[in-house]
């Protein structure tokens, strides 16, 4: 397995009122193919600006993301971005969604590739449907299927749950976990919430407070589907926590 | 039922209203202020000898024309100014400086220009109704939400794609307010536009009852149409509102 992300030595600040703010600080690391690497931090930290930069969105002031052998400078197909907003298209149906990435296709084919997809992440009798008439999960699981319907290489997830409740956070990470399971994508998650990194990724990345650097690293060896109740599990949330800063919580 | 109860309150006041005018007008022994029942009369008598319709239809037909030619202009151009940086920066000044100017002052140019026939309410109600929708379909562009632009750009969608499924359509209720409120303001306009020796349209027909005789009965009538089409156009432009295409802007 070779490296599909390398990311080398990255650095951005910004111009503020107070002066420069540095909010990236010599960032480095692998992602293999086909691995899910979960990056925590605590809030304001620079993650999703980490994560623009890696998805193509926003240029680093030094350093370099090479993605399968070759530097990137802008986003592509190859690597799709959820965010936790959302940026289904509220006035398209979740099949003209699905629909809107697939170039290169005839029209009818494009529709029942679309409304495969929509299936496989349960939103089958949907598919006419705009994203009002959806819930906040099934609007999430329509964005999770309109990226992968292009066969990304990368999915880029920023916080992509964190909009749903506790349930419905569960829900959607089982599915896709299920999908990942059966096409293998490399996965970047950015999330606060270090039980979802325990639950999905094979190695989790503790960022420091800004500037961000890698703090810590984990491997998750745990086989799914996990039980997050194991003492191995437990251990490891702890320990990823006191990372966090975080020594003591409840039970 | 409810609706009943909605708007019993409104139809009270304009009773009232009605009683109160009646009531002056009766206990001034006014000459030439016609009762609401003059007016009633007045209506039907332009009713049955067809000029009422002739003056309503002229009336549409100018507003019609100045405001199709405007939406064909302001939608096009509002969307280049929107999307090119440098198009609005060179336009935006001029059109802000024009906008401000009543169409009431465009009419001796308008007359200068056009002559006294259709051409000239035809370019004051264009004049008038352009830049309202210009500056709403520009503000369309530039607050259509930065996710929806970076996930096209993502996904690596062709310049025409990006036009016709994202843009345009994030767009498009910004567009259908600026057509409203351009429409109002086109009705406005057509009536004052008229008054200046035209031979036809509500707005000349309620000068000439004025010259012609003092009949303030067909002035009021006249005013009262004028008030029941704008309420009109401004429904049906509402209606639009509630098309496939622009109903989730108003959905959350």
């Amino acid at each position: 397995m070779h490296s599909k992300i390398e990311v080398r030595g990255l650095n951005k600040s910004f111009e503020s009122d107070q002066g420069r703010l540095v909010v990236i600080e010599d960032v480095s690391f692998n992602v293999r193919e086909g691995e899910t690497v979960a990056i925590v931090g605590p809030s304001g930290c620079g993650k999703t600006t980490l994560m623009n930069m890696i998805a193509g969105f926003v240029r680093p002031d030094a350093g370099a993301i090479v993605i399968d052998g070759v530097p990137r400078s802008k986003p592509d197909a190859k690597g799709i971005l959820i965010t936790q907003h959302g940026s289904v298209f509220p006035w398209l149906t979740v099949r003209e969604n699905l629909m809107f990435g697939l170039n290169g296709h005839a029209p009818r084919n494009k529709a029942e590739i679309a409304d495969r997809y929509a299936a496989i992440v349960g939103l089958k009798g949907f598919e006419g449907s705009y994203p009002h008439e959806l819930s906040g999960g099934m609007l999430k699981r329509a964005e999770l299927a309109r990226a992968l319907v292009v066969k990304p290489d990368v999915l880029y997830m920023d916080e992509p749950f964190s909009a749903l409740d506790a349930l419905m956070s569960l829900r959607v990470r089982n599915e896709l976990l299920r999908i990942l399971a059966e096409e293998r994508h490399t996965v970047m998650l950015i999330t606060h919430d270090v039980e979802e990194a325990i639950h999905v990724a094979d190695r989790i990345l503790v960022l420091s407070p800004r500037p961000a650097r890698i703090q810590a690293a984990f491997e998750v060896p745990f086989p799914h589907p996990r039980r997050l109740t194991s003492a191995a599990a437990q251990d490891l949330r702890v320990a990823v926590l006191r990372e966090l800063g975080v020594d003591h919580y409840g039970g | 039922m409810n609706r009943i109860k909605s708007t019993l309150p409104a139809l009270l006041v304009i009773a009232a209203l009605l009683l109160i005018w009646w009531g002056a007008v009766v206990a001034t022994h006014s000459l030439i202020f016609p009762t609401p029942w003059g007016v009633v009369t007045g209506a039907i008598e332009l009713l049955v000898n067809g000029t009422l319709w002739r003056h309503i239809g002229a009336s549409l037909m100018r507003v019609g024309t100045g405001f199709g030619l405007a939406v064909c202009v302001a939608v096009p151009l509002g969307l280049w100014m929107g999307w090119v940086r440098g198009a609005y920066s060179t336009l935006n000044p001029i059109f802000q400086m024009l906008r401000p100017i009543s169409p009431i002052a465009w009419i001796p140019i308008a007359i200068l220009w056009f002559g006294v026939g259709d051409a000239s309410p035809i370019y004051l109600i264009f004049i008038s109704s352009v830049f309202p929708m210009i500056v709403q379909t520009t503000v369309g562009v530039h607050t259509i939400d930065k996710r929806y632009l970076r996930a096209a750009e993502n996904f690596g969608v062709s310049r025409a794609t990006l036009f016709r499924q994202v843009v345009i359509p994030a767009v498009l209720p910004q567009i259908v307010v600026g057509m409203r409120i351009g429409l109002g303001v086109a009705w406005l306009v057509v009536v004052a536009a008229e008054m200046i020796a035209l031979r036809s349209g509500l707005g000349y027909m309620i000068m000439d009852s004025r010259n012609a005789g003092n009949r303030y009965d067909l002035v009021i009538a006249g005013m009262i149409i004028i008030g029941v089409i704008g309420l009109s156009l401004d429904g049906t432009m509402r209606r639009l509102e509630h098309i496939r295409w622009v109903r989730w802007r108003y959905a959350q």
